[in-house]
């Protein structure tokens, strides 16, 4: 019960174990909680600069949309001008190449009118020398009579 | 319940058994065999459980003893940064062997009276007495290593003039410097004794009660040990914290300078 040399024995024992905790348990220990709160820490700040990352990646991502859109859609009313004009482009000349064909008709028409006309004047005139010479029962003689021909020939065809 | 074996010997022989350490030597120079072994071995203890700790510490995942020794960590971490505001490499180290050693030197008291001197009288060890704390020496080794810490502190921070100077002026003034002198080494001296004592004597009276208990008859004790150890868990705790957060606390007013 009273006090002795184990005091000693006592206080070198608890130095021993106060010297061994300072120098090889605290530090790594205390170290090792510090860094796992500071890599929490850092885990929380990348987190939350991923989620402002993402917020405004979706931001721009939206912009970008929109002017796609828009784009987009400037393009669709430029082409619907587009082909509008080209389908009056091409009715226009539709229509000049249409009229440009009926000319063309009308011309070779009359052109073979008058060939018909020709044709029939030189029949008629050709019946008429061939009654004419039935008439004077006498054979005209084409060679002789040729300006005879020519004249009635014209005086048909006026 | 080797009560039956004790009872020829007499209650109070039974009690001064059990209280009489096995001792070594004579006068002064006894020592206490089985309180310096026991408080060895639990440091061993400590040592062992927190060097497997800290040599498996990883600042990822932390496994089931790692988490452990830093939740006893953080919590003396905790008290030291509550009281004491300086910077030190000592006083945390300090705090959690102090927590821990008298936790452990407490627990053996949770320890049936009798069943280690039993094993110890099979040995032919015929006193032992388990838990250092009841012991003085013990209790005092302790106290008296922090009064030097405090001592250390105070003239290394304030010097050895700015200490003197504290020890005689304060708190009354110059003129009244023999009262506050007489004021101020009772203060200081006071110290480690309430320490000592403190634990001492909870500790000591908490063996006493599971030894008179282990006296009564067999089918009494546990209605009365049962409730009693579990009020000694709170105590063997509450006492380690005490002796711990005092500690820090005394330390933080020899670093602060008036």
């Amino acid at each position: 019960m009273s006090i002795n040399a184990t005091l000693i024995g006592q206080m070198i024992t608890f130095a021993l174990l106060v010297w061994f905790t300072m120098k090889y348990i605290w530090p790594p220990l205390f170290d090792s909680l510090e860094e796992r709160r500071k890599k929490i820490a850092e885990g929380l700040a990348a987190a939350e600069r991923g989620q402002e990352e993402m917020q405004l990646a979706e931001k721009k991502a939206k912009g970008v949309l929109k002017e796609a859109k828009q784009q987009s859609s400037e393009i669709i009313s430029v082409a619907q001008k587009r082909a509008n004009e080209m389908v009056e482009e091409a009715k226009e000349l539709a229509k000049k190449e249409g009229e440009r064909i009926i000319v063309a008709a009308k011309a070779q028409v009359d052109q073979e009118i008058q060939q018909a006309k020709e044709n029939l004047r030189q029949e008629v005139a050709m019946l008429a020398l061939s009654a004419a010479e039935q008439i004077l029962g006498a054979e005209i003689d084409q060679a002789k009579h040729q300006d005879i021909i020519t004249k009635v020939s014209n005086q048909l065809a006026g | 319940m080797a009560t039956e074996a004790h009872a020829a010997e007499g209650a109070t022989g039974y009690i001064i058994h059990h209280l009489t350490s096995l001792h070594f030597g004579e006068g002064f120079w006894t020592l206490h065999l089985d309180t310096l072994f026991f408080s060895a071995l639990l440091g061993g203890v400590f040592i062992w459980f927190f060097k497997t700790a800290a040599e498996k510490a990883t600042s990822g995942v932390p496994g089931l003893v790692q988490s452990f020794a830093e939740m006893l960590i953080e919590f003396v971490d905790t008290q030291v940064k509550d009281s004491f505001h300086g910077h030190s490499k000592l006083i945390a180290p300090l705090a959690l062997t102090i927590f821990c050693w008298v936790f452990l030197w407490n627990f053996m008291d949770l320890f049936p009276v009798d069943i280690l001197p039993l094993i110890g009288s099979m040995m032919g060890i015929e006193y032992l007495r388990v838990v250092p704390s009841t012991d003085l020496n013990a209790t005092f080794a302790m106290s008296i290593s922090v009064f030097f810490l405090i001592i250390f502190y105070s003239i290394k921070i304030k010097g050895a003039w700015g200490f003197a100077k504290e020890l005689m002026f304060q708190p009354f003034g110059p003129w009244l410097l023999p009262f506050n002198l007489l004021l101020k080494l009772v203060e200081e001296i006071a110290k480690p004794i309430s320490l000592a004592l403190r634990l001492f004597g909870n500790l000591y009276a908490g063996e006493l009660i599971f030894i008179l208990i282990a006296l009564l008859p067999w089918y009494i004790q546990p209605v009365l040990s049962f409730p009693w150890a579990i009020f000694h868990i709170l105590i063997i705790t509450l006492q380690a914290f005490i002796f711990m957060v005092l500690t820090i606390v005394y330390l933080s007013m020899a670093h602060e300078d008036h």
